[in-house]
């Protein structure tokens, strides 16, 4: 009984007759090849634009906190609360929430709050994390050489943060392109999309596999590229005494 | 002395050091500024603390001179060294350098005209030597040119391959890293050297090797040094001079090693200084030193090289179970001879 209705809603996604899409045999690489250009590939730019612009957005906010709570100890208590809170939140909750304040409403800004809002106690804590860790005689050194306070900070502290930064980055990255795609529940847009399109319609798979690797391909390859930026950004941390 | 004080206001260009040396009539070496050193009833007292880490101290360095701050560990020496550069704020009393005190000089322009060298080194793991060394001539805005060439001279100086300039801190031994930090602590020829412990970390065969290296670049460069240790062999060793701290950063004697070895002002100098000071002091002379007896029969006598110290010399002849040894200068000819009633009795003549 189910199966016929379930055949009987198929909506045409077109491929002909026969085709594996026509036929519903699980994953169509025809359908991808078809759809690629109108639908996958401006789903990945949106999902790359979406998490582009939370983490640029959620790193510069997370590392201003950051440099405070290094000058000042007893910021870092408060900050560490808050944003564990949002980081805590259940994501379905928290777009259903943005989309209740009335300024807010079913479109990216209320997207990228959220997606900001979870990368800030990842970024945060591993910023200041690396800002601390330079070990006491180095800091000792570069003190009694004559660095200011400005100084230790830009040569000595930020670069051997640096790591822990990336270390956080690489978290935040890889979480916000796959809560991006949760997002598409409140604005129909990135990778998300065509996974919704295809839980709602219930039977036809391709989409959801198609969109869903794609959102696990993405972020392998973000992580990667993160790796090799940081590789070249901190060449001191590869070349170990052998 | 105020005109040497100009020194310490200026980055002392390496173009100066010809002069310098003209001017002190010490002929060899690269002769460099060095600055005077006066502690004036500095105190230091620590908040909220009842006894003071520094209660009333006051002694002179001369220019050029290495002085040993020495003490058992919480005596204030090395708060001593740091009030110094302003890593430390004196609470009363002054600190001169040259005549002029430092308690208005901008810290940063300060502690640039100040060597600073501590035991864990600290040496930047994300720069390569050469940038290490390059640290303080970068704040001072030195050229390219002139940074290259400095690097190369320091690296020479104490005694690093120029190959090691690309190198990370991480791919250096914990010698060569006191290298390094030797180096960059002299990398603007600072009048004044304050060295933590810098040979403290260290296995005692590296650390014994890089003391005498440390003493023949010293015999160069004629630093003011202040010296910090907690190692009364090491201050002997090092000290033209030697401060003997005790508890409440008070001065229990100041004096030259070999006064200090033969006259302990206390019990406390004399407990510090270690119930063995004859033999001590025996590692201050070296043979070369001592009026030898005329060789006569030489048969089978141990030959002891001339610039070793005394001390090697009693332990080469106890071990050969002889009275007596020729002594053989660094082109192999026999200069004399020694024996162990020789070196006692030169234990009884002032040092």
């Amino acid at each position: 009984m189910n199966l016929i209705v379930a055949q009987t809603v198929i909506p045409d996604f077109g491929g002909g007759e026969n085709s594996c899409v026509r036929q519903n045999k699980g994953f169509c690489w025809n359908w991808v090849q078809d759809n690629w250009s109108d639908v996958l590939w401006p789903a990945v730019k949106q999902h790359v634009a979406l998490t582009a612009i939370a983490v640029v957005i959620g790193f510069v906010i997370a590392f201003a906190l950051a440099l405070l709570a290094h000058r000042r100890r007893r910021l870092e208590a408060p900050t560490t609360v808050i944003t564990g809170v949002l980081y805590t939140i259940p994501s379905l909750a928290l777009f259903q929430i943005l989309v209740g304040f009335s300024f807010l409403g079913l479109n990216r800004l209320t997207v990228e709050i959220a997606l900001v809002s979870y990368t800030l106690l990842i970024l945060f804590r591993n910023t200041l994390a690396g800002l601390r860790s330079v070990p006491t005689e180095v800091r000792e050194a570069a003190e009694g050489m004559g660095l200011t306070r400005r100084q230790v900070l830009m040569k000595v502290e930020l670069p051997l943060a640096l790591p822990a930064v990336f270390a956080g980055l690489r978290v935040a990255t890889v979480t916000v392109i796959s809560l991006a795609t949760v997002a598409a529940f409140i604005d129909d847009e990135g990778l998300g999309s065509p996974i919704f399109r295809a839980i709602q319609s219930n039977v036809f798979k391709t989409e959801l596999f198609a969109a869903g690797g794609l959102a696990v391909a993405l972020a392998l390859f973000a992580d990667g590229a993160l790796v090799l930026i940081q590789r070249l950004l901190t060449p001191w941390a590869r070349r170990q005494r052998a | 002395m105020p005109v040497r004080a100009r020194h310490l206001l200026l980055p002392v260009p390496i173009e100066h050091t010809a002069q310098a040396e003209g001017s002190s009539g010490i002929p060899e070496g690269r002769h460099t500024p060095a600055a005077t050193v006066e502690f004036v009833h500095v105190q230091k007292r620590y908040h909220g603390q009842q006894d003071p880490a520094i209660r009333d101290l006051s002694f002179t360095v001369p220019a050029g001179e290495v002085c040993v701050l020495v003490g058992p560990s919480g005596c204030g020496k090395t708060t001593a060294m740091r009030l110094v550069n302003r890593m430390i704020e004196l609470s009363d009393g002054d600190i001169l350098l040259d005549g002029q005190t430092i308690k208005n000089r901008d810290t940063a322009q300060l502690r640039r005209e100040i060597g600073y060298a501590i035991q864990q080194v600290g040496l930047f793991p994300h720069l390569s030597v050469a940038d290490n060394i390059a640290t303080v001539p970068k704040l001072l805005g030195w050229d390219k040119g002139r940074i290259r060439a400095r690097v190369d001279e320091l690296l020479e100086l104490v005694g690093l391959d120029p190959d090691m300039r690309k190198r990370y801190p991480a791919q250096l031994s914990g010698g060569q890293r006191q290298r390094v930090g030797v180096a960059r602590a002299l990398a603007v020829d600072p009048p004044l050297m304050l060295m933590d412990e810098p040979f403290g970390a260290i296995d005692p065969i590296t650390r014994s090797r890089l003391q005498d290296e440390f003493l023949r670049l010293q015999n160069e460069i004629r630093k003011t040094v202040l010296f910090v240790t907690h190692d009364i062999d090491e201050a002997i060793k090092m000290g033209d001079r030697i401060a003997v701290l005790r508890t409440g950063g008070e001065l229990a004697q100041f004096a030259t090693p070999a006064d200090l070895l033969m006259h302990p002002a206390d019990e406390f100098v004399e407990q510090f200084v270690g119930s063995d000071r004859a033999l001590k002091r025996l590692a201050l002379t070296r043979v070369r030193e001592l009026e030898l007896r005329p060789i006569g029969a030489a048969d089978g006598l141990p030959r002891i090289a001339d610039e070793v110290p005394l001390r090697d010399a009693l332990a080469q002849l106890l071990q050969a179970g002889r009275q007596e040894g020729i002594v053989v200068d660094g082109a192999g000819n026999e200069r004399g001879v020694i024996s162990i009633d020789l070196i006692s009795r030169s234990l009884e003549l002032p040092a």
